[in-house]
């Protein structure tokens, strides 16, 4: 998912002039992008498709989910985790809709998903026939671009530029809704050597007169501090921020999804910054002199109150999306361009500077501020034991999904990311029911890898269906569930902003240990920490999924939380 | 942040199926406020060019500019706002008139270089070509006849070149 690798080749494996059905020549793009696990569920006006996927089932893998929503989701963490583009595929109407969620959820995230929807035959378009909807009408404003593709003869240079615009400049959701009768027909045509599009050149390096400027105002600063963002991951940039760091002894914070893109055990890692970021991170925000932002689009949830976020700092900002610069912060040294290529170009004018006065009153914030002291709790387990307990007996090594709310925010707080695409979580759509089809495409990414999906019970519940994929296909994923039979957030909130008056936050849940089991799961609930503890060594050593129905503490709360419509000056601590 | 004036975009766009859709919901999305938009051919064939009059303050309108870029259709996007640029508009008002009111009205559309382009026995169809600002200055000038129907084309713009130095070289 570089965006460096400039325009894509094709890659068709076909003859020149051999005839191929539409269906064959969406296979052959998949093959050429170095696609081999996708995922969906067939329907009347995809049915063509399916027939060449018959015929492609050596090379690619077809992960049969039980709801769309869950092959999108899980194209999106076999994006996140392999750098390639993930495929997710459904028929027309009802299929495709399904997958809306997931598109939203891309574009918010920037994460390169192609979705392949069916569509009725082109004469019956229009006609409002059966289980047709104007899909690409719905997906125009949650993705990067799409196609409708009513000529076959389109269809090679449209898979190859869907493929391109996904993977390169700012990643992207790409929508291809296919007809029936087009999947079925045949062409002779091929995709151009190279993609060409005249309305789309993402940049490439940072103009060089403002990466001098960059370097002068970090040079000139006491207490620069770097916010490192999602895009250093995409750009694959984390040797290139470890070096200007270290170089410069400059302290990083990251967002939710920069959270792993700097080594969290490192001296110069002040963790996560945010409304549930770390207490230290986001008093030095306060403070600072010079806010680097990398690849990184200054959203509300990590900024909070603009003019309480480094008031009077100077603002760097690189990002490989103009648009993104300037939108939220007065930018002092707007820098368009790939984060890999512009660091390496900053990096030999970063002078080497002792910030040890900064760093001093950094970690005196980090030794008065404790943020992820876990308090006793004689009565109940709670629910960042859980995480805890996951971190030491994974020896910090399993990739971690986590889904949406409290036990996202755990899960980013209470362990310790080392490497980019260790931690995954849908931070900017922010949809329940993320975590575990984003966690079999992870696992299915990189089988070799530990994989452990954190989500609550609400969440759970959402796309609870895809237990069934998990014992069907064995996709070997540690599902932990931090029941506290509540929506965790949503009764934290009532309880903090009104007064108590719980509405709707209560969940009766079903036992899910039962439920896993009744799916030919390995499912096991317990409430005790020995139990818990117990439970997480046995999956982590058990081949195959396991569920884990974790009875925790039903009214912890998460902090530090920075109320909202507030800044960072109004950060409130765990009060134990 | 500066006030709210009316900024003139001029984009060329891909000639495809749903492009007008994809600015159109780009303009919702985002809350921008279009006061016109008129899309034509280009010069180059499969590219049309849209002028867009959009409202805002400087900083929305290039906030404007940079998301109409991220479209993968538009190709380029001018904002020919305070720049040296022809922009007209035609706009097409239909009058009631009585015969005895014909003269009047003809004399006020001579003076704005408007033309008569229909006449039928209780109304008159005015022509008028020009800056958005004429058009309304006319339409409030014949106040006193009772308007059946406007339809205005929206503005369109295109840059002036460089007139350059008068002994220069001729422009290319």
């Amino acid at each position: 998912m570089s965006a460096i690798n400039g325009q894509s080749t094709n890659g068709s494996t076909a003859t020149p002039k051999t005839p191929r059905t539409g269906g064959e020549v969406v296979c052959d793009a998949m093959l050429a992008a170095g696609v081999d696990v996708i995922f969906g569920m067939p329907g009347g006006a995809s049915l063509p498709f399916y027939d060449s996927l018959y015929h492609y089932q050596d090379r690619i893998r077809h992960v049969l989910i039980r709801h769309e929503q869950a092959a999108g989701f899980a194209a999106n963490g076999y994006a996140r985790a392999t750098g390639k583009v993930g495929v997710a595929t459904s028929t027309s109407g009802p299929g495709a809709t399904n997958m809306v969620t997931c598109m939203a959820n891309d574009i918010m995230d920037s994460v390169g998903v192609v979705y392949i929807t069916g569509q009725v035959a082109r004469p019956a378009i229009g006609s409002d026939a059966f289980q047709e909807a104007d899909v690409t009408g719905i997906s125009i404003p949650i993705t990067k671009h799409s196609y409708l593709v009513m000529d076959v003869d389109d269809l090679p240079r449209v898979m190859s530029e869907a493929f391109h615009l996904a993977s390169t400049g700012r990643p992207g959701p790409v929508h291809v809704d296919i007809p029936k009768d087009v999947f079925l027909e045949t062409t002779t045509e091929t995709a151009p050597d190279q993609v060409n599009l005249r309305g789309y050149r993402p940049s490439k390096v940072g103009n060089a007169r403002m990466v001098r400027k960059a370097a002068e105002v970090i040079n000139a600063a006491e207490r620069p501090i770097i916010m490192a963002g999602h895009g250093i991951d995409i750009s694959g940039a984390a040797d290139e921020l470890l070096q200007l760091a270290t170089r410069g002894s400059i302290p990083v914070v990251s967002t939710l999804h920069g959270v792993g893109t700097f080594p969290e055990t490192h001296p110069l890692s002040f963790g996560m910054l945010g409304m549930h970021g770390l207490a230290y991170a986001n008093f030095s925000m306060r403070q600072t002199d010079c806010i680097i932002g990398l690849g990184t689009r200054f959203d509300d949830r990590a900024v909070g109150k603009e003019d309480e976020f480094g008031p009077g700092a100077k603002v760097v900002h690189i990002d490989i999306d103009p648009a993104e610069i300037g939108k939220v912060l007065e930018t002092d040294v707007p820098i368009v361009g790939d984060l890999k290529l512009t660091l390496q170009k900053l990096l030999p004018l970063i002078e080497s500077r002792d910030r040890t006065p900064w760093l001093d009153q950094m970690n005196g914030w980090r030794r008065d501020h404790p943020s992820l002291k876990i308090p006793d709790s004689p009565d109940s387990v709670l629910p960042q034991e859980v995480v805890r307990a996951i971190y030491d007996i994974s020896g910090g090594e399993a990739r971690v999904i986590a889904d949406v709310g409290q036990n996202q925010m755990w899960a980013s707080q209470h362990f310790w990311y080392e490497r980019p695409r260790m931690f995954f979580s849908a931070g900017g759509l922010g949809p329940m029911g993320y975590a575990l089809p984003a966690a079999m495409g992870v696992k299915l990414a990189d089988e070799s890898q530990d994989v452990w999906c954190v989500t609550g019970d609400g969440g759970l519940l959402i796309n609870i269906q895809e237990f069934n994929t998990l014992a069907a296909e064995g996709i070997n994923v540690k599902v932990a569930v931090l029941n506290n039979a509540h929506l965790g957030m949503i009764r934290q909130w009532q309880e903090f902003f009104y007064e108590g008056r719980y509405m709707g936050a209560f969940l009766d849940n079903p036992d899910f240990a039962k439920v896993a089991q009744a799916f030919g799961l390995h499912g096991v609930g317990t409430s005790s920490r020995d139990e818990m503890h117990d439970a997480i060594a046995m999956a982590h050593e058990y081949d195959g999924p396991v569920v884990l129905d974790l009875h925790v503490d039903r009214v912890e709360n998460v902090y530090p939380m920075i109320v909202p419509g507030t800044g960072v000056n109004s950060v409130i601590e765990d009060p134990r | 942040m500066n006030g709210t004036e009316t900024h003139t975009l001029v984009a060329t766009v891909a000639d495809h199926p749903g492009v007008l859709t994809r600015v159109a919901s780009l303009f919702r999305r985002r809350g921008f406020n279009i006061a016109s938009l008129a899309v034509g051919h280009s010069e180059e064939p499969g590219y049309s060019r849209m002028t867009i009059a959009v409202e805002g303050s400087a900083e929305e309108v290039k906030q404007c500019e940079k998301q109409l870029y991220k479209l993968v259709e538009v190709v380029s996007v001018r904002n020919l706002t305070g720049a040296p640029a022809v922009t007209r508009e035609l706009a097409m008002i239909k009058v009631r008139v009585k015969a005895t009111e014909r003269p009047g009205l003809a004399e006020i559309t001579d003076i704005f270089r408007g033309e008569i382009v229909d006449v039928s026995k209780s109304s008159m169809i005015v022509q008028m070509t020009g800056a958005q600002s004429k058009i309304d200055r006319f339409l409030d000038v014949i106040t006193e006849y009772p308007i059946e129907e406007i339809s205005r084309t929206g503005v369109i713009a295109i840059a002036r070149d460089d007139v350059g130095p008068r002994n220069g070289r001729a422009r290319g």
